[in-house]
């Protein structure tokens, strides 16, 4: 290996590197319900998102930029693998576009050739809930994968 | 020219009463509202496809009311409500009426009604597209509001949306919206 090699190669593993510690640096988001606003888990180490509950704010802009801002972080050095879990009761339709936005930043993330996968669970017999995720999947370049939680 | 809202609520508003409130519309008093009727819906054992139904459609009206009442008009009765509306659930035969009542300006009314013409004659397939395409190409407006709610509305309950409009004096009409929520979608 010639020294020129040799460098590129401790190039790029040192930024490989970098980047894995500046995901890693990321702070998670966890964010406990209320009956307005969802459960949050965000964490980059393992490149699991969860988004749970009930989402009806009246100003839900509020509540989901800084969700859409850390993904915007994430999105530069993210894992391989991204699983996405969207597990809502209600949300209104304030929240659907701010969903969107969530969406379109792990579509930029899929487009840059890594995985992404959106868990989208809806409770049996909900019918509305299941269309929304297929409204979603039908927008956004990202598998989706539709669950009925049976109880 | 201007009459009572009240009564030209309750004679749109035909079922039994479960709630009625007439009065400022804040955040605080919606949670109160939501906690109410979903307790009341539990405790009659409404079969739980209905009950959220029910329950989406109160958020949609009662947020819609939030975001886009206008001001009173000048010697109505209440002028300390910043955002003033009326908000009736009622049980019908075939399941629930949501109706709500607000002051709008005369010149918004053509908008708002070609809005909802263009929702009662379209189909359940051109609501569905119209909802996605409003969710991907309109952002949230100034009200905080995504243009979305009466949509969703209609969409979810498969019905039209009835709506009355009468003129309060020459710059207010009051605008009522009766919707039916029921179990055949």
């Amino acid at each position: 290996m010639s020294i020129t090699h040799f460098s590129a190669l401790i190039f790029l593993l040192t930024t490989k590197n970098d980047k894995n510690l500046k995901r890693t640096n990321m702070e998670p988001i966890i964010i406990e319900g209320t009956p307005k606003t969802p459960t949050i888990r965000f964490d980059a180490k393992e490149g699991v998102f969860e988004i749970k509950g009930r989402s009806i704010p009246e100003n839900s802009v509020e509540f989901y930029k800084p969700l859409v801002d850390w993904l915007d972080k994430y999105k530069d050095t993210p894992l391989g693998k991204t699983t996405v879990n969207i597990r809502l009761e209600y949300f209104n339709t304030s929240s659907s576009k701010c969903i969107l936005d969530v969406f379109k930043k792990l579509e930029a993330i899929h487009k840059a050739k890594n995985d992404v996968e959106v868990n989208w669970f809806y409770e049996e017999d909900d019918e509305d809930m299941l269309e929304a995720g297929e409204d979603y999947e039908s927008i956004i370049r990202v598998p989706f994968k539709m669950i009925e939680i049976v109880e | 020219m201007s009459f009572d809202v009240e009564n030209y609520f309750s004679d749109i508003a035909v079922g039994s009463p479960i709630l009625y409130f007439k009065g400022n519309i804040d955040s605080d008093l919606i949670n109160s509202m939501l906690d109410l009727i979903e307790e009341k819906l539990v405790s009659v054992n409404e079969n739980p496809k209905l009950r959220k139904k029910v329950y989406n459609v109160l958020v949609e009206s009662l947020q819609n009311l939030y975001h886009h009442v206008d001001k009173v008009p000048e010697g109505f009765e209440d002028q300390v409500a910043e955002r003033f509306g009326i908000f009736s659930l009622l049980k019908v035969d075939d399941g629930y009426k949501i109706v709500t009542g607000n002051f709008v300006k005369n010149e918004g009314v053509k908008e708002l009604e070609q809005k909802l013409l263009r929702i009662n004659n379209s189909t359940h397939e051109e609501i569905t597209e119209l909802y996605k395409f409003i969710l991907n190409h309109q952002r949230i407006s100034s009200k905080g509001g995504g243009g979305l709610g009466l949509v969703d509305i209609a969409r979810k309950t498969g019905n039209k949306l009835e709506y009355f409009f009468k003129e309060y004096d020459e710059h207010n009409s009051f605008f009522c919206l009766n919707i039916l929520v029921d179990d055949k979608k």
